[in-house]
């Protein structure tokens, strides 16, 4: 009976996602601009609905001290409070309530993980790039030392780092974006050695441009296409990974919400059939989902939409 | 012809030797950065200068870093990774059951993912754009997507509750063989789900990649059946990027294990690492570390020769 329901359950969710993902498209068209509603209509229900459960992450992690009813770190009752009006979906086991911390969390976890990303982009674009323009001893020798660090999966690296390290924020975000720019640095150094031969390149260079100027102002704008879809992805193992971090409980430290840890508190709650501990586990899965579906659609565009 | 193979192989045994090399060198020598000094670590609130010594020189810091990495690397190579800190035994002794337990995980899962997702993968080809086709497409992808603990508690959560099968792995040595693969099975499940997903979309792509090449226009033209086009025309020309994608998700397994570990409670490795970690266990992460990445390493250079020796162009010329 439980599996007839839940398929039920996730059968209604597919529906009303996608409708939503509909009504969502039909508002954007319509607010946009004549071109931009063009476009944004051949985008498929899947990535509109990614889009939706974007934006509705990104209010809920702006948003956060308005829409929580209660102070992110409070203890308010004894712990393991049902699912009642004053607590809506009930307290975690130190009496703090779990949604207030679910809506804090999308700013810690997301946050954060933006942030990793954007310093692996960083980090990652302008050496690939650099190796690439450079090419010869300079290049062969960052690219071996690169496929070196690639060759430890990450999550065992970033465990080995963090035994080292200790277990901080600081160190968390400089770990991550130091391995997760190991694997830009090859995306931005194969993107960029083809737009190195072009032309224009080449007279940028012959003008006497500096090497960060060619960097930015010639090479960059022309890579942007493959490294923003490279963007989303990137999150997404960011992500999954600091909320596994969290999960095993070495990545964003007490009190800090954050949905990893708050899956690992609770987790006995699931042995005695409660459910609340899914949530914040789902609410990981709901955003990289989103975020695939998106890149996905953007990938799909990029690829000159072939068969 | 066969001495060129051979050179081959041995070039690329080596590279990946050379690359192990540089992995140990790598993993014991980022202890270094440690901030102060391993014996410190250590003793923490109890550090003396006489009691730092004596650690030091227990653990052999007061040598240089060079013959301290030659000897660590001389025991791993005989299989002795030192003492655990924080129990104070034997890494080697730790490890041994654990690693068949971990193997065991992987083998299992990996007997389950990797037909199920090359067949997937040749039927969603086979069907392509149509609604299976889209439908398989977009539940892979949010399957890749979830977290491995996710879909580990909702296994939790339904097979579990209902009473079918134990949620914790307790296995050890002792334990019959079907036995085991019952209590393994809702973490085998697990690492299935999150594996096949990205095997079938690989394989898919890796298919179709190959059906657009004239030679199968050709078959498709002299009105062969589509089923045996894709068998017997494409199949044989996607084996390496298939075993390629296989012995690359099985590097990835190598993670996954990891988390899955943790949430079915199961003795396994990288249980053992992440102790390690949270009691900032230096050898014992060092070791785990080395022998995860060693496997990935091994897998990722089984993939290279495997897609090298099922394709003769790439095996006859340079």
């Amino acid at each position: 009976m439980i599996y007839l329901q839940t398929l039920l359950g996730v059968l209604v969710f597919i529906v009303v996602g996608l409708s939503a993902g509909w009504v969502f498209r039909e508002m954007l068209a319509r607010v946009a601009s004549q071109n931009m509603g063009k476009f944004l209509r051949t985008a498929p229900l899947t990535a509109c609905f990614g889009m939706l459960v974007i934006t509705i992450y990104i209010i809920c992690a702006v948003f956060a001290p308005f829409i929580a009813p209660y102070g992110e770190a409070e203890i308010l009752s004894g712990g393991f409070e049902p699912w009642s009006s004053t607590y809506i979906l009930g307290t975690d086991n130190l009496g703090r309530d779990v949604f207030t911390r679910l809506i804090y969390g999308a700013r810690n976890t997301v946050g954060i993980a933006f942030l990793i990303t954007a310093l692996a982009f960083l980090f990652g674009t302008v050496l690939g790039i650099f190796a690439a323009l450079k090419g010869g001893i300079i290049d062969q020798v960052m690219s071996r030392l690169i496929d070196v660090l690639m060759a430890i999966p990450s999550l065992i690296f970033s465990l080995l780092m963090l035994t080292i390290f200790g277990t901080s924020v600081f160190s968390l975000v400089i770990v991550i974006a130091t391995i997760d720019s190991t694997r830009v640095f090859r995306i931005a150094r194969a993107v960029a050695l083809s737009i190195v031969q072009l032309d224009y390149v080449e007279a940028a260079k012959l003008r006497g441009e500096s090497t960060s100027y060619l960097i930015l102002r010639e090479i960059l704008p022309n890579a942007m296409a493959p490294l923003a879809a490279e963007f989303g992805l990137r999150f997404c193992f960011v992500f999954l990974m600091i909320s596994a971090l969290s999960f095993l409980g070495l990545g964003l430290q007490p009190p800090t919400a954050d949905w990893g840890s708050m899956v690992r508190d609770n987790a006995d709650l699931i042995s005695f059939g409660d459910i609340t501990p899914l949530i914040p586990a789902g609410a990981i899965a709901l955003l990289t989902i989103a975020v695939n579906f998106v890149v996905d659609w953007l990938l799909h565009r990029a690829s000159g939409l072939k068969d | 012809m066969m001495p060129h193979i051979i050179s081959m192989l041995i070039k690329r045994l080596g590279l990946g030797v050379l690359t192990l090399l540089l992995l140990s060198l790598l993993i014991f020598l980022s202890v270094e950065a440690l901030p102060g000094d391993l014996a410190e670590t250590i003793l923490g609130q109890q550090a003396t200068p006489e009691t730092v010594a004596a650690i030091r020189k227990e653990l052999g810091l007061d040598q240089p870093p060079l013959t301290r990495y030659l000897n660590w690397l001389g025991g791993v190579l005989q299989g002795d990774f030192g003492n655990s800190l924080a129990l104070k035994k034997p890494i080697s002794g730790l490890i041994a059951p654990r690693i068949q337990n971990t193997l065991f995980l992987t083998l299992y899962t990996a007997a389950i993912a990797v037909p199920l997702s090359i067949i997937l993968g040749l039927a969603v080809s086979l069907f392509r754009n149509s609604y299976f086709d889209r439908i398989t497409n977009t539940t892979a992808l949010a399957a890749i997507s979830m977290p491995e603990f996710f879909v580990g508690y909702v296994m939790i959560y339904f097979c579990a509750l209902s009473g079918y099968f134990p949620s914790m792995a307790n296995i050890n040595a002792n334990t019959p063989f079907l036995d085991k693969l019952y209590f393994c099975f809702l973490p085998a499940l697990t690492l299935t789900l999150v594996v096949t997903a990205h095997m079938m979309r690989m394989t898919r792509a890796a298919i179709i990649n190959v059906l657009a090449l004239p030679y199968i226009e050709m078959a498709r033209l002299k009105g062969a059946k589509p089923s045996r086009i894709i068998v017997r025309h494409a199949l044989p020309n996607a084996v390496a990027p298939i075993v390629n994608v296989v012995a690359l998700n099985l590097a990835y397994l190598i993670t996954g294990v990891v988390i899955v570990e943790i949430v079915f409670v199961f003795p396994g490795l990288g249980q053992l690492m992440v102790d390690g970690v949270k009691f900032r266990d230096v050898p014992v992460v060092q070791a785990t570390a080395l022998i995860f990445a060693s496997a990935y390493v091994g897998l990722n250079l089984l993939a290279d020769i495997i897609s090298t020796l099922s394709n003769p162009r790439l095996m006859r010329q340079r």
